[in-house]
Parts: structure tokens; sequence; C-alpha cells
């Protein structure tokens, strides 16, 4: 089979959509930057793609709150072609923005099964503001969760960094996170480096968990595994020389944020 | 019917804005404040009903996990107020509001038509809040006067349309009558900020064409003249007289900076790797095969005194339009910014008045940069904070922008039928007189003289406006750009059509609101708009690039072949200009300018057997304190370039030398980044404040593993008033030793802005006058190359065991050193650069790197040879054991403060692996190096003189002090 096509769903203020298409490149996969503008107007457009990604940035500036604005986008005019999208066994990622998009949105934690959400229905969960109430910038370790996740097979621990403002996951209530336990939908926790301490979901403090997200929480997926959404960005450790200490470490070659994509590439092959 | 939609935070959850506000309330202290909530709301204006309102709120504008919501209409009742005090924190009217714009927008694609929207924050005080308290933090903390308003009480607004339809009236100036007190009256209450003898030169040429100038044409000419613009006294006549020198300037700086960037290209001959210096909006030098690399330093100093977060907001996105606007346009990859403040501690109560405390210029300065960096997806990689409290009334803004331009598009070509197109934006009255208001001198009125100058910025519109004209650049569906910056439209199109002719209609320019008069429209400073010349058969793609990624290009004129600028509202002709008077019509501003050398006064060291307490001070000196604080607001990741970090090391917190950046991911080549200023220096002697500059972004930019053969430096002079003849012989001392370094170094200027007048002045509590003037404030901005991304160094300790080298000469220069700042002396030299041996220990260095010897490497700059030392050692997590005897021995220097503590320039501390000692000391042979000690797995810095220990300190414990000052 060819390599598979990822759509990079761009909106006004999405800026980590060159580098995320380049993950997916470099992954052996093929990447088109897409202008939300144009599956607006063409929503068919979508199944030229294996997989989506919503990359970083602010869409529309933030300026409701993160992400809120293009996540309208997809429930209000998008919900069909994506939720025919899902129904095949494609592949969504979110990263930051992205993320951000797609938990407002209503795509995750919980798939398509109850997308769109109804407009009387209340969202499981948010991203709010970072604890120390400023935009982030900094590398995290990430411990994997989920079993379930595509993107993230194979994968224990992995390092990369965050920049975001609005990065704390907060559930509407405590069976929430239950729920997301039962299911394996918590993909991804900051943890601290070489430390096999359990810490339960006791939320640990900046700089190990930056935001302060609930039970540690930096990515979810949803039940089926195969839409991803995290903070941290993994389109920024591609190559060795992206690592905070490459220098010390003495790093080359690859980076092992691109891991996650070269699983979404694999998962067609 | 207007309505609010408050929203809070949900109930049960912590209103974590409230305990921010309270917490800075206490720290204004406002004692009898203590309780304070928070919610923001919107303000919408509709005549749909309250059920399709309510629906497109609940749906789009309230989060519901985390917050609660009200919807009412207004005037609202009493009861809001909730037994509290309430303030309303809301814009002024005209006032840019990127929330409100999206909401409206997200609004209506919702269905919901709204005639207006505005935002509004709201607090709760407890209602026995003191009258005094709630004025306090009114004014400092919750609202800045300059752009917002305080309403207390619930909102008894009923409309919040903005804007009244425009009647025209073409308005004329009868300057041809007016006597020399007139004139002065008219330049200075009209804003135009322009010398008598400008204003008469005006008048003659209106008095010789035989009619009195418009309002607009008027405007025109003031903005083209401005000091801002045109740059007219430094490259104006100066009469130069120092101590050894008498030079008489015809163009002071293409004597000096740019002579020797000439000097430099014919001696690099055919290897010349300039492209276009000093023409266009940044300068560019060759990069790779595919790209050159372009780059732009600019100053916002003036607006960000009034407006710290708009002014450093649209500071940055004003400079990141440069290069956008420069040739056919480049590709933003990294952003550089350098504040000045004085200390954020200031006592509140000794602040003059009109005065913003430096805390909150500093937070709001930070919040700006971050904002727009962020937002527009380009990393801010470099940067530096210096403090003195000469900069209390008159903070720096210094924001640079790096991009990549295609081999072969870096020069434009405007041609007579191109259609002019606007692109961006709308314009509204946000900046009128920037261009003339930043010309002037600051006073406690400058607020409300000049607070139309404040603007605030949308980062998003600048990110679509940059997606869509490189798109166009690629299509070659445009001849020539330039960016609307200061002056609007009358500085761009006044700039791009000089050659050719322009006729504007500016009835078609797109506006925020209705009531903008013509002469508005021409010198708004609105942002985020780009001028385009487009051939007439390109107009219709270049219209559909822009129109499908939602960004709005209109034709608001054509470029003419009269050689004269022609204005038009609505077929009458409001002005009519020669290019020639506009461009080349002003008379030349001569200066005198004398630089007297201070008395030398002898430095009087204390005698002192230990360091510990002097290094501890230093670092914890503001200068040199870690701005973590700063750098990690900022996201200098995005575009996935990153190499080397701002912050390094075992904990990603020790101080880089320079920034390391890979603009094109296919390829290894890579871009340093670095900056040198000193402004301690200047008072000493400002020739050699310059030359250490030059020496310290070299020097920071070698240490990190750039190629010192291809280095580019751009030259940023913020100074006080030079219509003083001392002050402007400052700057032209310093423009001296520009050159000298710059040929020495072989290092050419590419680019550079100069920002006068940066005083302020302020009535003092016996009605005297009192005008501070910043200190002299070169910052020199260094753009290197590396060849092998791979072959970077970072400045961290990394191996217990490892050798420690000194390399260049140490001296006995503590004049305006750290080490006097701290202990409070005077006097003594000032470092000197001795620029050949200088050029040697940087290739040297350079080749060391490049063969894998050097382990780590950080320049010696504020602090000295133990600073150095020990921020090498925490960053690094590990010990060093250094001993001064060798070091002693090569300097010929037995004190120990001085070769702890001396600012000599051109000095690097490396570690190298124990096993390449004989080959690093053999690339070492020609310049001056000691070997100093070796890094150990102990934890501490231990610095000994033989048998005497100077310093031995613990590593964790230096960590913290010079971690925590800046940590708010």
């Amino acid at each position: 089979m060819s390599s598979p096509k990822f759509c990079i769903l761009r909106a006004p203020g999405t800026n980590c959509d060159v580098e995320t298409a380049r993950a997916f490149e470099l992954a052996g996969g093929t990447a088109e930057r897409l202008h939300l503008f144009r599956l607006l107007e063409d929503p068919r457009l979508l199944n030229d793609y294996q997989g989506i990604c919503i990359p970083g940035g602010f869409s529309y500036g933030d300026d409701i709150g993160s992400g809120v604005i293009f996540s309208r986008q997809l429930q209000f005019r998008l919900s069909d072609a994506l939720a025919g999208f899902l129904q095949a066994d494609k592949l969504a990622l979110g990263i930051c923005n992205g993320f951000q998009v797609l938990l407002k949105s209503g795509l995750l934690p919980n798939g398509i099964d109850n997308f769109p959400p109804a407009e009387s229905s209340e969202p499981d969960a948010t991203l709010t503001w970072n604890l120390n109430g400023q935009y982030t910038a900094l590398w995290v370790n990430l411990k994997v969760r989920s079993s379930n996740s595509v993107f993230l097979r194979g994968l224990d621990e992995i390092e990369m960094p965050i920049a975001h403002a609005e990065g704390r996951i907060a559930v509407r209530d405590e069976s929430i996170l239950s729920n997301w336990k039962e299911r394996e939908q918590i993909a991804v926790t900051y943890h601290p480096m070489n430390s096999t301490a359990d810490v339960g979901d006791e939320i640990l403090e900046e700089p190990v968990n930056p935001n302060g997200s609930i039970a540690n929480i930096a990515g979810l997926t949803d039940p089926t595994g195969r839409i991803l959404g995290l903070m941290p960005h993994p389109e920024r450790f591609l190559f060795a020389t992206q690592h905070p200490q490459w220098t010390r470490k003495k790093l080359s070659g690859d980076g092992a944020g691109l891991e996650l994509f070269k699983n979404a590439v694999q998962y067609f092959s | 019917m207007l309505w609010e939609v408050e929203i809070r935070p949900k109930s049960g959850l912590t209103d974590y804005e409230g305990q921010r506000v309270l917490a800075e309330s206490r720290e204004l202290g406002s004692s009898t404040i203590d309780e304070i909530k928070t919610a923001k709301s919107f303000l919408i204006e509709t005549s749909v009903s309250e059920a399709d309102v309510r629906r497109v709120v609940n749906s789009l504008l309230v989060d519901p996990v985390v917050e609660d919501s009200e919807l009412r209409s207004l005037p609202s009742s009493p009861a809001a107020a909730n037994g509290h005090r309430l303030l309303n924190v809301l814009f002024k009217p005209g006032v840019t509001d990127n929330v409100a714009k999206s909401a409206q927008n997200a609004m209506s694609d919702l269905g919901l038509s709204t005639d207006a929207v505005s935002t509004c924050r709201k607090y709760w005080v407890n209602s026995s809040a003191d009258e005094a308290d709630i004025k306090r933090i009114s004014t400092k903390l919750l609202a800045n006067d300059a752009i917002e308003h305080v309403v207390e009480g619930p909102l008894q607004l009923e409309s919040i349309t903005l804007g009244s339809p425009y009647e025209f009236n073409l308005t004329h100036v009868a300057i041809r009558k007016m006597d020399d007190a007139a004139l002065e009256t008219l330049s200075k209450e009209g804003q135009l900020y322009l010398s008598l003898t400008e204003m008469q030169t005006i008048r003659e040429y209106f008095q010789s064409i035989e009619r009195d100038p418009t309002d607009v044409e008027l405007e025109t000419v003031a903005q083209t003249w401005s000091e801002h613009c045109s740059h007219k006294t430094l490259a104006g006549r100066i009469h130069y007289t120092d101590e050894a020198r008498d030079i008489q300037f015809d163009n002071m700086l293409k004597e000096t900076v740019f002579n020797a960037t000439v000097k430099i290209r014919e001696m690099l001959g055919e290897d010349d790797w300039c492209v276009s210096v000093f023409k266009d909006n940044a300068g560019i030098i060759t990069f790779s095969e595919k790209e050159d690399v372009c780059i732009k330093v600019e100053t916002h100093n003036h607006p960000s005194a009034l407006e710290p977060y708009g002014g450093a907001n649209t500071g940055l996105g004003g400079v990141i339009r440069d290069p956008l606007g420069t040739g056919l346009g480049a590709r933003p990859v990294c952003n550089t910014d350098v504040f000045c403040f004085a200390r954020p501690d200031y006592p509140d109560a000794e602040l003059p008045p009109g005065v913003l405390h430096p805390r909150t210029v500093l937070k709001g300065v930070v919040s700006g940069v971050r904002d727009y960096g962020n937002r527009m997806g380009i990393p801010t990689v470099n940067g530096a904070v210096y403090f003195d409290d000469r900069y209390l009334g008159n903070p720096l803004v210094y924001c640079g922008n790096i991009a990549m331009i295609p081999v072969g598009k870096s020069e434009g070509h405007v041609q007579p039928g191109h259609l002019i197109v606007a692109v961006g934006g709308r314009t509204g009255r946000d900046g009128i007189h920037g261009a003339t208001f930043s010309s002037a001198e600051l006073t406690e009125e400058s607020e409300s003289l000049s607070g139309g100058a404040v603007q605030i910025g949308n980062a998003i519109t600048e990110k679509m406006v940059a997606d869509v004209i490189l798109q166009a650049r690629d299509e070659e569906l445009y001849s020539a750009i330039t960016d609307c910056g200061a002056g609007g439209f009358s500085s761009a199109v006044g700039e791009m059509g000089e050659e050719t002719g322009a006729e504007v209609w500016l009835e078609k320019a797109p506006l925020k609101y209705a009531g903008l008069s013509y002469t508005e429209i021409w010198i708004s400073e609105a942002q985020e708009r780009m001028v385009l010349a487009v051939p007439e058969e390109n107009w219709k793609r270049f219209e559909e690039i822009c129109s499908a990624e939602g960004v709005e290009a209109t034709v608001i004129g054509q470029f003419t072949d009269t050689e004269r600028l022609v204005l038009k509202y609505e077929e009458t002709q409001v002005a009519d200009l020669t290019m020639e008077f506009l461009h080349d019509g002003r008379p030349p501003v001569i200066r005198e300018a004398v630089y007297t050398p201070p008395e030398t006064v002898p430095l009087n060291l204390p005698t002192k057997t230990r360091f510990d307490d002097d290094l501890k001070a230093i670092l914890g000196s503001l200068n040199v304190a870690s701005k973590e604080w700063i750098i990690r607001q900022y996201d200098h990741e995005v575009q996935a370039g990153s190499v080397v970090k701002p912050l390094v090391g075992v904990k990603s917190d020790g101080p880089s030398d320079a920034a390391v950046v890979r603009p094109d991911l296919s390829i290894n080549r890579g871009l340093v980044v670095s900056c040198g200023m000193n402004p301690c220096l200047g008072d000493y002697d400002p020739y050699w404040m310059a030359a250490s500059a030059i020496d310290e972004a070299v020097r920071n930019c070698v240490a990190v593993g750039a190629d010192p053969d291809k280095i580019a430096i751009l030259d940023n002079f913020c100074w006080g008033n030079t219509e003083r003849p001392e002050t402007l012989g400052s700057l032209v001392r310093a423009a001296l030793a520009c050159q000298d370094m710059a040929i020495a170094y072989g290092t050419p200027f590419v680019s550079g802005k100069d920002s006068l007048n940066n005083e302020f002045s302020y009535l003092d509590d016996n009605g005297e006058k009192v005008t501070v003037a910043i200190p002299s404030s070169l910052l020199i901005t260094a753009l290197g190359q590396i060849d092998d991304i791979e072959n970077a160094v970072t400045m961290d300790l990394k191996e217990a065991g490892n050798l420690l080298y000194v390399v260049g000469a140490t001296k006995d220069e503590l004049g305006g050193s750290h080490y006097s700042l701290v202990n409070e002396l005077c006097g003594g030299n000032v470092p000197q650069v001795d620029a050949d041996t200088a050029k040697l220990i940087f290739k040297s260095i350079h080749a060391a790197i490049r063969s894998g010897f050097i382990r780590s490497c950080h320049d010696l700059s504020e602090g000295g040879l133990a600073v150095s030392a020990a921020e090498m050692a925490f960053a690094g997590g590990l010990g060093a054991h250094l001993d001064l005897t060798k070091l002693a021995e090569l300097s010929e220097i037995v004190s120990a403060d001085v070769l702890l503590f001396s600012e000599s320039n051109s000095r690097f501390l490396v570690e190298i692996p124990a096993d390449q000692q004989v080959q690093f000391e053999a690339a070492m042979q020609v310049v001056p190096h000691a070997l100093l000690g070796s890094v150990t797995d102990e934890t501490d810095l231990k610095v000994v003189a033989g048998a005497e220990t100077l310093i031995d300190s613990d590593i964790e414990e230096l960590r913290e002090i010079w971690k925590s000052p800046l940590r708010f």
C-alpha cells in the first residue's frame, strides 16, 4: 500500500502545521496542510485521508477560550463528515491547541459515540488555565498509561516539551476519572524522570506536572485508541538536537517524538 | 437591546484571578481590601430574542465544567453589586478589543447577528474597602488609563455602538501668513514636532507654489520628516570634537556605521556575503543555496512607557512586519527581545507623577511580547534585561525578528500602473501621531496627550497576513511590499512610490468604524497592515488567495509616473505634493557634538581574603540574575528548529550564551543569535562601551559554535536628547567605536535603528522641572551561522575530571564592573578591546569547537571569571576546583579581586577532556590561555590561589541566589 495520507488541518492562528506535517513525512507518511475553510466548503475532502491531525497554535486567537471557536466548527458544521471519517478505521490526533479543539468539540474523550454532543449535555471535562496562571514552556517527562492508543504503541516513557497556557484538565465530577481509568482513556501522564514510584492521582508539582492537571493527565484517548489528544508537542522532538540536554547526553539521530508519528503511519501498513 | 453575559469561576472552584489580584493589591499596600472576586463579561448589543442570545451564549462563551454564567439586560439593577463594591474595567471607545471581535464573528457563524460586542472585566471588592484603596487598585492594578476606564457599580450602559458618519470637510492651514511664533505653535499643538527651520521650509515651499497646504499635506510632511522615519539627526551634519578628534560629518551614520560595512564588503570581494544592507526594512545576508536570511531590530520605547502591554505587543508585531516587508517578503523564524527597566522594587512613594511602576511595566512588557510572539508561532530565542533607575519614566523595549527569504527575492520594483493594495487589519483611530510622538520627550502629560498613540495588536491577523503573503510571493503576484509601521499609509505609500509617484483613494480603505477623516485614514498607525504593489493582471488571483483564508485585501490606489503624491477622497483631491519635496526637501539637521572624557578616578578596592559574598551579591544582582520567569513564558521551540535553547544544562536552567536555531529542517546549517549591551560602561567611556558590546555579542555567538568569519551585527542606539551637544557627543563616540570594531572584526552592520529623546520630565514637589535621561544604551545584536548544528556547544559543565581553561587576556579592568556595582565603588579602568588578539581568540576557539575538543564554553562577562565558573557549575550540576596561580602568572596580576571579577573582553572559560589537553593547548598556542583546574563531582565551586582559599560555595546555594531575585 502507498504511504498513508494525513490531513494537517489548520485554521486562522494555527502555527505548528508545518513541522507537524514534516513529522508525518519523516515517519514515512504523506501529509497535506489543509485550511479549515476548504473543509467547510467541501467536507468530502476528508475522504482523501487516512488520518487527521489538528496541530498546535492559537486557533482564532483562543480569544473566547482555547480551541473553542475551531471546536464549534467541528461540532456544528463538520460533525457528519468527522463521524463518517472516524467510523471508518481511521486516526485522529490533536496536539496542544488541537487537543483543546478535540476535547471541546466532544470528539474526546468518548470518540464518536457522543459526537456531536447534544446541546443540553454537559461536557465531561475541559482544558483550562494552568495553575500558575500563565503560559509556560518547558520539557516534561510522560508516562504512557493506556495500552489502547494506536499512537503510543511500544512506548513507556517519553520526553517532550509543553508550551501552553490552558493545559490543565478539569473534570465535571470525580466519577469521570474512574470511567477513564476503566476504559484506559488516560493516555499519558506527567511523571518524574527515572522514577518507579506509583504516585497515584496525587497532583505533582511544577515542573513535573506543569499545569496542575487532575491526576497529572497530559493526554486522553478515546476508548478505541484511534483518537489521541495531548498537550505536549511530539513534533518538537523529531531530532535528537531538539532535546534540552543533547549536548550533555551526546544524543544524535532521531528524537523520540517521531515514534508517535511512526505508529500512526504503521497502523496502515 | 444591550445584554451582559457575566462569566465567573464555577461556585466551589477557586477564583485564581481573584487570588492573584488580591495578592497584588496587598503588595500595593491596600490594607482595607481583604476580598476580591472576579468575572469576565461580554456586552452584546443585538435585536434578537433573549432565547437566541441565551442559546448562543451557552454554547459558545461559557465553559460549564469550570464556569457559571448569568445573562442580564442592561442597564443593570443595583442588586448586581451583591453587597460589594463592583468595579468594571472597560476599554475606552475605539481601543482594539480582539476577544470581542472574535466573539462577534463566532456568534455570527452560529447565526446570531449583533450590532456590537465588547468585553469587560469585573471585580467585586469587600464593601468595607476605603476610597483610597479602591482608587489605588483601580489606577495601578486593574486598569491602565491609557486604554481602559473603570466604571463603579452595576453597568448603566444602554448602547456600545461606535462611530458616527463622517462629513467630508477639506481643511487648509494658512501657513503662508504665519510668523515664526505661529509656526512653532502649530508644530507643537498640531503634534507635528518639527523644528522651526523645518516649519520655515514648509512655509517657503507653499509660498513658492502660491497656495496653502491642506491639513493632510502638512501631516504627510511632518511624518516623512520625523526623526522616527528619517533619522535626520544621526544622518545629519554633525560637528564632533573630543580630546583627540575634530570631525565634520556630512552624514554621521553613513560615514561611521555604514562605512564599516562598505569597507568590509570591499575586503570580502567575491566572497561578500551581504545581500541587501541599510536600504530595505531589514538587512539580508546569505545563508544556504536556497535561502538568504533577514534581520531587523526595532525599539518601541515611548508606547511601552504609556501602555506596556500594548506598546511591547505592537513593538514585536511591528518588527515582524519588517522582514515580511523586506525584498519580496521573508518567512519569520525567530525573535529576540531586550528590555531595560528601573528596578522592580523601586519605592512606590518615590514614583514621580505620570510614571507607571517598573514592576507593572516589566510585567506588561513581558506579557505583550509573549502574547504576540507565541500567537504568531515564532519562537523567542534570545534576549536580555538590564536594570537602571534612569529607565524609570522611559523604559526601553527592543524587539528583533529574523526571517528567511528565497535567494533572488531580496528586491522589489514598483512600476507605474501597479495597484496599491492594502492587506490585513482595518484602519481605525489607533496610533494617530505615533511617528511624530515617538520623536518627542515624554512628560507626565504624555499619557493624556498621546493616548491615541497607544495601540493593541492582533497577532492572529498578522499570522494570517503572513500566511497569504508568502503564498502570493511564491506565485510572484506582486512587485513590491512594505509594512505599515510608524506613519501608516503615509509612510508606506510615500516610500514605495518615491521613485514613481502614487495616487491614493482614501475612501477605499476599509475602516474599523465610521467617522474617520481623510487625514486620520492616511496617518493612522493601526496594526497588522501591509501595502503591496500588485500588477493589475494579478489582482484577481491575489485577492483570491487572501479571501481563501479570510484576509481582507483592498485596492486603495495606483502607482503613477508623475513623481507626485496625490491623495483623493471621493473624487476631491486633498493632497498633491512632489515626491522630491517630500523626500529631499527637508533642511539638513546641523548639530554640535562634544565629548569630554570624565576625570579618571582610581578604584580603591577593599582588602578582602574571601570573595564568596561578592560572588553571591553579583549572582543575585538584577542584571546577572536568572531571567527564567520571563523565558518560560515564551515559546522558544515552535517551528521545531530549536538546537541550543535560552536555558541549558542538567536542570535546563543555565544561561546560554546564544541561541542556535535551524531554520530549514532539511539541512544541518544553523543560525546563531546573541546580543551585547552594557549601559554601565557608558558612564566611563561610550567608545569602550560600544566596543565591549560588539565584543560581547560576537563572543556569545562564537561560544556556542558560530563561525567568526560570518557574523552580521546590528546597532540600536537609544539615547537621551541629542540637542544637547554632550549627549550627541557620547553617541558619536560610540558610533566611532562601532566603525572601528566592525572593520577590525570583519562583522558588517547590516541594519540598525536609533531612538533619541529617551528622557522623562516631571515637576517635583517644589514645582521644579526634573529631567531624567536614560543611560547611553547601545544594543548590539549578532547573527552568526554554524555549518553543522551538531557541533554546537552549551555552557553547562559536562563531566568530572575534565580540565578548565580560561582563554583570553585578563586585565585590571574593574571600571563599570558588577564587582564595583555591588561594592558601590566608582572609578577604575573600563574594559577595552584588543581587536587583533580578540580575532585570533575567536578563530582559535572556533577551530577547537569544530575539532570537538570543547565540551562546554561560556563567555566571561558581567561578574567576570567567578560568575562564569559558578554559572557553568550549577548549570552542569557539577563542582569545579580552580587555582588562579597560572592565570596570575599569565596576566601579571596578583590581586585576587581583579582576577576573579575583572570584566576584560574577549575571554572564555572552556571545558576540555583531560585526554585532549595536548591538542587543545596546541590549538591555543597563539592566544593567551591558562589552565585553571578541573570539573569535580563535588557540590562546591572552590577557587584558590595557591594555598589561599578565595571562594568555596555550594553550587545549589549559588543557583538559588541566582534564580530567586526575578522569580515573581
